[in-house]
């Protein structure tokens, strides 16, 4: 296990390296003079110039890379010409409300979703298992965006059950059941589309493992249903589960962003879309790194977790 | 059918011939509603392209006067948005910015997709290295947030919302294409038009491109919808079309405020994109169902 896990940690390295440069290329796609593009037409030519040699856009693109990873690799992110404070300390604050976001969905996502997923594979073509079918085929077709403002209407406009916005009310508010009041639409709004994509493949893989001779013989055995179908099927048909959590973790870190934006949500996303409007490459280029970094560790857990979940997966 | 030949049926034969026409059955009722999905696109897609020829009011003119009006107001039948701009108007004309947008950025994320597969299946060595690792690369970020990178670095607009999602969007069809070729570059019928002479480009465009239609096919008309979404939520950050253009997601973008007095100039907008998208997703299974059986069954 140990060595494998050295090899998977030593294969991030070039994972890691492209990525790195996706995202300093990305920032240099734009045409025209970036100095000019973050400060705007009004800028003066020796804001320009300070800028251009603070950033060092004047050297040869690929020093300009090098000189920028190894601040990087050094916790240098850079400073916000937004905020004027360094990349690194905004965007950690902010990647906990995005994580704890994330996971709170990505816990819903994987809770619901299986629980409807095994559901349906136990009781074939019933009526739970057309309606997790529907559902699915919504969860795909609608804008999380909009799912989010309709929640937001019905819940804390109309109902007034829950808060509209924010992770903590402005005035008293502060302590654990405060932030899990302000969590609950964000995170359902964020899990939706997932948990139909969880139940559904759930489902196919449940359906599987419980055609197998070893659960003909379990039943044979007089062994009773809830045993068969948790012990016998569900367990065997974690892998394909888990490959499709942690893709899903995926998108819903990316996906945050759209939530965050709709429920004004203090993460890495709304800092992003901000970064971006105001032309601020530093900030955005740390925040797309964190994210992206974050998503190459929960692949690298993903797979550790298929090991420890099959021991007769191992990559040679 | 006759008692004689009733009585020769065995009852395992009988209980499969009741299980196809049971599943024949599902299929021409998931048919019907796919034909109904399919009826809704074409409307769809016929009341953008005739946008500028309909009796519809100008989307761009402002009315503050009649602001927020409800659906079924006189001379707004879906009533009119927070500068008196006719909602019904200004979903035409975004339905073709928004339908125009989808299938323009799948288009070109499955052409550049298509090549690559073919280029990094058919040939082994450095093409193939180069190929499935830039790849990999892209399919190591979120889509959304790649998708979001790319704007911040081309400059906020629906061109480069469009580019940003083809890019983002063609790994998805190299790695398919890629697996076909791959398993087809073995195949006999390969082997035996290299044997006669052919050339690469031969065997390519007759021999190994017909066999990608399927797949091409099914994943495009369900990829359609994804890009919608996607061009929509960039629209809807403020990175897509820009104002005064209107595009679902933007309008929705700019409802959103004005959302307690007037629930209706957001919903109507996401109900538009969420029947276009649920549309484009049953017509793209029913096309799998027909080209790719397999695929379906999986």
């Amino acid at each position: 296990m140990r060595r494998y896990l050295a090899r998977r940690l030593l294969l991030l390295v070039p994972v890691l390296i492209g990525v790195s440069i996706i995202i300093f290329m990305v920032l240099h796609l734009s045409p025209g003079d970036p100095a000019e593009i973050m400060l705007g037409s009004q800028a003066t030519k020796e804001d320009l110039a300070r800028l251009r040699a603070d950033l060092g856009l004047n050297e040869p693109l690929h020093v300009q890379y090098v000189h920028w990873i190894s601040h990087v690799a050094r916790g240098d992110l850079g400073r916000s010409l937004w905020m004027k404070r360094p990349v690194l300390g905004e965007v950690l604050t902010r990647l906990r409300a995005t994580l704890l976001l994330t996971a709170t969905a990505l816990l819903l996502s994987t809770t619901v979703g299986v629980a409807l997923g095994v559901a349906a594979a136990t009781r074939p073509n019933s009526p739970l298992d057309r309606l997790s079918a529907v559902a699915s085929l919504f969860g795909a077709s609608m804008p999380s965006f909009w799912l989010g403002i309709v929640l937001m209407v019905i819940f804390a406009l109309w109902l007034g059950w829950l808060p509209a916005s924010g992770m903590y009310a402005p005035f008293g508010g502060g302590d654990l059941r405060d932030l899990l009041s302000h969590l609950i639409l964000p995170a359902v709004t964020l899990a939706a589309a997932s948990v139909t994509i969880v139940a559904r493949l759930t489902r196919s893989a449940m359906l599987e493992t419980l055609g197998q001779d070893y659960v003909r013989t379990a039943r044979a055995k007089g062994v009773s249903n809830r045993a068969v179908v948790l012990r016998h099927g569900l367990s065997n048909a974690l892998v394909p589960i888990v490959t499709v959590v942690g893709v899903q973790a995926g998108y819903l870190l990316g996906g945050a962003v759209l939530t965050e934006t709709v429920f004004a949500w203090p993460g890495v996303g709304t800092l992003m879309v901000q970064g971006i409007l105001a032309r601020d490459f530093p900030l955005v280029q740390g925040c797309v790194l964190v994210v992206a970094l974050s998503f190459v560790l929960v692949n690298l857990a993903v797979d550790l977790l298929y090991v420890w979940l099959d021991p007769r997966i191992r990559y040679e | 059918m006759s008692d004689a030949g009733a009585v020769t049926v065995s009852i395992p034969r009988a209980a499969e011939v009741v299980r196809r026409r049971r599943a024949l059955g599902r299929l021409a009722g998931r048919n019907r509603l796919a034909a109904v999905a399919a009826l809704a696109l074409l409307a769809a897609a016929a009341a953008a392209l005739l946008a500028p020829w309909l009796p519809l009011a100008d989307p761009d003119v402002v009315d503050t006067p009649h602001r927020l009006r409800p659906p079924l107001s006189p001379g707004h039948a879906l009533g009119t948005d927070e500068f008196g701009r006719d909602l019904l108007a200004r979903l035409v004309w975004g339905a073709r910015v928004s339908l125009l947008a989808g299938v323009a950025s799948a288009a070109a994320a499955m052409a550049i997709g298509v090549t690559l597969g073919i280029l990094g299946g058919f040939y082994t060595g450095w093409v193939e290295t180069v190929i499935m690792r830039l790849t990999d690369i892209l399919m190591a970020f979120p889509y959304v947030l790649l998708a979001i990178a790319i704007v911040a670095g081309l400059g906020p607009g629906l061109r480069n919302a469009m580019v940003a999602i083809a890019i983002v969007g063609f790994p998805l069809y190299t790695r398919l294409v890629r697996g076909v070729v791959l398993s087809l570059r073995e195949r006999e019928f390969v082997e035996a038009a290299r044997a006669l002479g052919a050339s690469d480009a031969v065997i390519l465009g007759r021999h190994v491109l017909p066999h990608l239609l399927s797949p091409v096919i099914v994943a495009f008309s369900l990829d359609v919808g994804a890009k919608i979404l996607a061009t929509a939520g960039l629209s809807f950050l403020g990175l897509g079309t820009q104002p005064p253009t209107a595009d679902w997601g933007s309008m929705l973008a700019t409802g959103r405020q004005f959302v307690i007095l007037s629930p209706h100039v957001v919903l109507l907008p996401g109900l538009a994109i969420f029947v276009i998208v649920l549309a484009l997703n049953l017509v793209g299974d029913a096309l799998r169902d027909v080209l790719d059986p397999r695929a379906a069954a999986q």
